[in-house]
């Protein structure tokens, strides 16, 4: 499968679809279920602690599904927990075996050299990843997701019993809350300028690659 | 599909369903799925169940210094209305009482000061509620294993029932999470009495558990080897409300 990278037979590996597509759906269900779980409580705070009762960080300027909230509206909107939450950490699992898989898998074969690395491989072609868009794949790759699971596990009260720095690192429950949230802004924001871009680039032919592999119709 | 590629996708796939197999045996033996392991998000409970019992084993969850105890706790809910609750609330308790029933030797039922006359624990702790909010307060209680001791637990219970004296609020524990020393009833709060808007006289701590786990007005503990019989057999009202039975994520 070495022979992936442009030039070869295929424009994305089997292993890079597959996981593409079953990371963003996951994506998709941890986004939606993730906002039904903030919406509960719109709020932020710095540090192990808050509540309604103390000053939060800042607050989004939308309604919540619990009463309890101030928020300036007068409606409360329908509360989505229990579902959302189950979803949420299954969709995480998901993420979790597809993401090692991923890794795994492009380290052995040289992905990650190869196609992603800033300056390696490939002949400057319009497949050929610029330095820009290499380090936004390796950020999401390296950076945003490793820290998502660690600031969603700082806020597990039982895995942070076992392991106590995942938490004391941030400061605290909230900050790894807040952290979370942000995590979250930073790879919407990838996913709006990657659609965007795949767009741009041509979206069927684009998208065509990713689900066949193949470069042309 | 080349030829090479079917045999190895086949291998994978077959080893990973036999491994999968085995892994479902081995959990089940050692106590590993949760009573709410079935239907669509089975998978997702049994996982976070399964790995955080086996990854988090007999910690303690994080104890705090007195000065990292919140000014200002969040009181959730409100307290009953029912005009018994009133009553015993008027009378400063003094009528409370816990009952202990199932698998335990000597069925009993507590009053407050007899709680009290255990040799108490005292915990500063975090507690965290799943909508996002939270506070620290110092809990003063007897380990629920000081009182599965007096009643004397018998062999094969594997869970711990415990009820509020609000309709439709009951959870469970498992027996280790039950025995860890850290799960209280609590009747104390920051030196005080446990105020009746934090789940007075009598509630549960599992402070490795999100703050649903940590049921208010508790009357009723009951030492079980199935879930089977209560509710849906799905081992909490939350359960049943599609929350994970398991909270300590």
């Amino acid at each position: 499968m070495a022979e992936a990278a442009v030039g070869g037979s295929e424009r994305h590996a089997g292993v890079v679809r597959w996981t593409h597509w079953v990371i963003a759906l996951s994506f998709a269900a941890l986004l939606v279920t993730g906002v039904e779980i903030l919406i509960s409580h719109p709020r932020f705070y710095w540090g192990e602690t808050g509540n309604v009762r103390m000053e939060p960080l800042f607050t989004l300027p939308i309604p919540a599904s619990r009463g309890s909230v101030p928020t300036g509206y007068r409606f409360v909107l329908e509360d989505q927990n229990s579902w959302s939450r189950s979803l949420h950490f299954q969709s995480a699992w998901l993420v979790f075996f597809t993401a090692v898989l991923y890794g795994f898998w492009g380290i052995l074969q040289g992905h990650f050299r190869k196609n992603l690395a800033p300056g390696g491989g490939q002949g400057g072609d319009e497949w050929t990843y610029n330095t820009y868009q290499r380090v936004a794949y390796l950020s999401v790759v390296f950076v945003l997701f490793p820290l998502m699971f660690w600031t969603g596990l700082a806020m597990s009260p039982a895995f942070v019993a076992a392991f106590p720095f995942t938490v004391t690192v941030f400061g605290g429950q909230q900050s790894a809350r807040t952290i979370h949230f942000f995590v979250t802004l930073a790879l919407v924001v990838f996913v709006v300028g990657h659609v965007v871009m795949v767009y741009r680039a041509g979206f069927v032919k684009r998208t065509r690659a990713m689900i066949t592999g193949r470069m042309k119709g | 599909m080349t030829r090479r590629k079917l045999v190895s996708s086949g291998v994978a796939a077959f080893s990973g369903v036999a491994g999968l197999t085995v892994a479902g045996r081995l959990a089940k033996q050692y106590g590993l799925v949760p009573p709410d392991g079935g239907g669509i998000y089975g998978p997702g409970h049994r996982l976070t169940y399964g790995v955080q019992k086996l990854l988090t084993g007999n910690a303690l969850a994080r104890e705090f210094p007195r000065s990292a105890i919140s000014d200002r706790p969040f009181a959730n809910g409100r307290p009953p209305k029912d005009e018994n609750y009133l009553r015993m609330k008027e009378a400063g308790f003094v009528d409370w009482r816990l009952k202990v029933d199932g698998m335990v030797e000597r069925p009993s039922s507590f009053s407050v000061a007899e709680l009290k006359s255990f040799v108490p624990r005292t915990q500063i702790t975090h507690l965290a509620c799943e909508e996002g909010w939270s506070f620290i307060a110092e809990w003063m209680g007897v380990p629920l294993s000081a009182v599965l001791e007096r009643v004397g637990v018998r062999r094969g219970a594997k869970y711990v029932m415990y009820f509020s004296i609000q309709p439709e609020w009951w959870d469970s524990v498992d027996i280790d999470e039950a025995v860890h020393p850290q799960t209280l009833v609590t009747y104390g709060m920051n030196g005080g009495e446990l105020p009746v808007g934090h789940g007075g006289p009598v509630r549960m701590r599992v402070p490795r558990q999100l703050g649903y786990k940590s049921v208010k007005f508790v009357n009723r503990l009951t030492v079980t080897d199935s879930v089977k019989g209560f509710g849906k057999g799905m081992g909490s009202v939350a359960a049943e409300y599609g929350y994970s039975w398991y909270n300590g994520i």
